[in-house]
């Protein structure tokens, strides 16, 4: 019926669409203001890379990556929401950001001017590339990569900062489950602890300038600078 | 064996620090620990200078000369800061209430912990999560005083330093892509990237380097992504401060000098221009900033931002000449700005004071404080016969002997701005009329902490005992080609 042909084109395809929707999050975590609902785009976009991790496992035949998937749902889909939830305190995570730095339109544009960088970046490197798969996740991985960093920039609230960087190293990854599928799995589990220490981290910090301060629009802060 | 003690003795010492217990418990155990880690990177070393490398686990763990010279600076700055902390962490909790200190000692030792691991580990995955982890060990250690100052700095500080931990990631991914598309078999640490690299695509390592440069450049604070360092490094308690930019930095930038074997004749090449335009503009709006300083803490932070620079501009200049200079510039840098921080410590505790202005004859009133100020002042701004102005010589020797004559004039003005300009303030701050009254006296555990670190200042100036010599050697040896 589907001769192994047909299932790699579309397997390809599909992971095609990851990488867009995964795009889509980037762009999503700039301009959203609501800080759950940006909560909420950095699950799916976690979600979009394991998925992206599954469809390039069968394809390369690595259980490898089945495992890069199965950490990236237990971490960045379960546990830090809840973590985050947990030391972060509901109030906060209901707030709405009154002010970005820029208005959302022009950041917007920004963005996208960003995204067309990344693939300027990657173009050259995928001379050497392996296959469809890296020139799909490289691109849109390093795209996410500085759509993160740019996310943290004009954001202001502590949150959307931390989901910011979140979303970078979700970036990186991206571009990691196509170009290196096969890193240690020490490597990858380490990697995956780290980011739920970061969000701890960061959470605790946020509480305590919440509970010192009375604030947690961090981009207001800025007692500390050269005169 | 011992390269797996030095990894666990600081874990289990941060554990042990938890446990409620009298108020001499917490420090005495990171004390003990700190102290026998010392030893241990003290025996590494040694075996280092006779067998090139120590193995504990083969491609995993494992410490070469380079290493073992990152490893004893580390373990030597950690040992004289738990000595300071002692007394010095006494003395705030005096005057402030709620400050515990269970927790301080605890991360303290964790934090020292993830410093250490980086020169140990091989493989270069790993080594990229040491260095997060230094990050977001210290974080705690930053705002530890909770005020509105510190808790900004420690944000700024996990802000920047995460943001360029993500972007060194994806370039470390890449140097495995690399390493895989060439049908490398070794396994990816150092050495096997190395042995990998001349089969390499050249724009693949370029871009990889970049992405590598920029993201752990962050934490090193290269211009123009210094923001957080002088705010982190100005708000932390004293200790702290001489192990972020005493060794912190230095850990960081190891691993960025790591990949300079991977580039041949690294001062044609486009990365060695990269190491000397990003050392340069470092060194050169360091050395402006810190004239304009008014917090002699932020004075030290910049005055880390200059260092970096100069060690960056010689590791791209290259040679075996830049390459010792840079190992010496190193050690140095290391152990004269825990010397600076120590004795801004002592100075805060006596004056209550951050701000330059406001301080004048230091040396009578206190002149424990005031001597080890002025000495911390001459062993970092590089004055003769101390252990930097031998470094910062070699240095500029070795990029004339290259012909690199504008790099080396640049680097040699800004020098003597930084110079200037750091020699200027403590010298505004330690003589003249006493303005102040002394507020406490300094613990003796501060006096011993700074004096462990100011007596290497002053001999390497003047004589490298042979084991150190062949230390550095080796290690300059290890980072050319």
């Amino acid at each position: 019926m589907f001769d192994p042909a047909t299932i790699t084109v579309m397997l390809v395809k599909l992971n095609a669409l990851a990488g867009g929707l995964f795009l889509l999050t980037a762009f999503g975590l700039v301009a959203t203001r609501q800080v759950f609902a940006c909560l909420r785009i950095y699950v799916g976009q976690a979600l979009l890379l394991a998925f992206s991790a599954i469809l390039l496992g069968v394809l390369y035949g690595s259980v490898h990556l089945f495992f890069v998937a199965a950490i990236t749902l237990a971490v960045k889909c379960i546990l830090i929401p809840r973590t985050l939830r947990r030391t972060v305190g509901q109030d906060i995570y209901a707030r709405r950001e009154i002010s970005q730095t820029l208005n959302v339109p022009m950041s917007l544009l920004i963005a996208v001017a960003i995204a067309f960088v990344a693939y300027a970046v990657a173009a050259p490197l995928l001379t050497i590339s392996t296959g469809p798969n890296a020139s799909i996740n490289l691109p849109i991985g390093i795209a996410g990569l500085f759509l993160g960093a740019y996310t943290v920039t004009v954001r202001r609230e502590a949150i959307p900062q931390l989901l910011g960087i979140l979303a970078m190293e979700n970036g990186a990854f991206f571009a990691g489950v196509a170009i290196a599928p096969d890193l240690s799995l020490i490597a990858e589990l380490a990697a995956a602890f780290d980011v739920l220490i970061i969000a701890l981290v960061m959470g605790l910090q946020t509480r305590k300038i919440y509970k010192y301060i009375g604030t947690t629009a961090v981009g207001e802060m800025t007692s500390l600078r050269e005169e | 064996m011992e390269l797996l003690y030095i990894l666990c003795v600081p874990i289990l010492a941060a554990a042990g620090s938890l446990i409620p217990g009298a108020r001499i418990l917490a420090p005495g155990i990171t004390l003990i620990s700190s102290m026998s880690v010392l030893i241990l990177s003290f025996q590494t070393a040694l075996r280092v200078t006779t067998t090139k490398e120590v193995i504990a686990i083969p491609d995993w763990i494992a410490c070469d000369s380079f290493g073992a010279l990152i490893l004893v600076l580390v373990a030597l700055v950690g040992f004289a800061a738990a000595i300071f902390s002692w007394g010095y962490i006494d003395k705030i909790r005096e005057t402030r209430d709620g400050i515990i200190v269970r927790p301080y000692y605890a991360l303290f030792n964790l934090f020292l912990a993830s410093m250490l691991a980086v020169p140990l580990l091989s493989q270069v995955a790993l080594v990229w999560i040491a260095v997060e982890l230094t990050t977001l060990l210290s974080v705690f250690l930053v705002s530890f005083a909770s005020t509105p100052e510190a808790l900004e700095a420690a944000w700024k500080y996990v802000v920047l330093t995460c943001m360029g931990a993500s972007i060194a990631l994806l370039g470390i991914l890449m140097l495995y892509w690399g390493m895989m598309s060439v049908d490398s078999h070794e396994p990816f640490t150092w050495a096997g990237l190395t042995m990998a690299s001349s089969k390499m695509s050249p724009a693949l390592l370029d871009t990889a380097f970049f992405f590598i440069l920029i993201g752990f450049g962050a934490k090193v604070g290269l211009v123009p992504l210094h923001t957080w360092l002088p705010d982190a490094h100005s708000q932390a308690p004293s200790p702290i401060c001489a192990l972020l930019s005493g060794v912190e930095t230095t850990v960081v930038l190891y691993a960025i000098m790591r990949l300079s074997p991977l580039f041949p004749g690294i001062s044609g090449a486009s990365t060695g221009m990269w190491l000397v335009i990003f050392g340069l503009v470092s060194t050169g709006a360091a050395a402006l900033l810190l004239i304009q300083a008014k917090d002699y803490k932020r004075l030290f932070a910049f005055s880390t931002v200059e260092h970096m620079g100069i060690i960056l501009v010689a590791v791209g200049v290259g040679g075996y000449g830049a390459h010792f200079g840079a190992m010496l510039q190193i050690v140095g840098h290391s152990l004269a700005k825990a010397l600076c921080f120590f004795a801004a410590g002592m100075t805060l505790l006596v004056t209550g004071n951050r701000d330059i202005g406001s301080i004048r004859g230091l040396i009578r009133t206190s002149p424990m404080a005031g001597f080890f100020l002025i000495v911390g002042g001459l062993g970092i701004a590089g004055a003769p016969p101390l252990a930097i102005f031998l470094s910062e010589l070699s240095i500029l020797k070795a990029g004339l002997a290259s012909g690199r004559y504008l790099v080396t004039g640049l680097l040699a003005l800004f020098i003597v701005i930084a110079f200037s300009g750091i020699l200027f303030k403590i010298n505004h701050m330690v003589f003249g009329k006493p303005t102040m009254t002394l507020k406490t006296n300094l613990p003796a555990t501060c006096v011993v902490a700074v004096i462990i670190v100011t007596l290497p200042v002053i001999l390497f100036g003047v004589y490298i005992p042979g084991t150190v010599y062949d230390l550095l050697r080796l290690a300059a040896y290890s980072i050319g080609r």
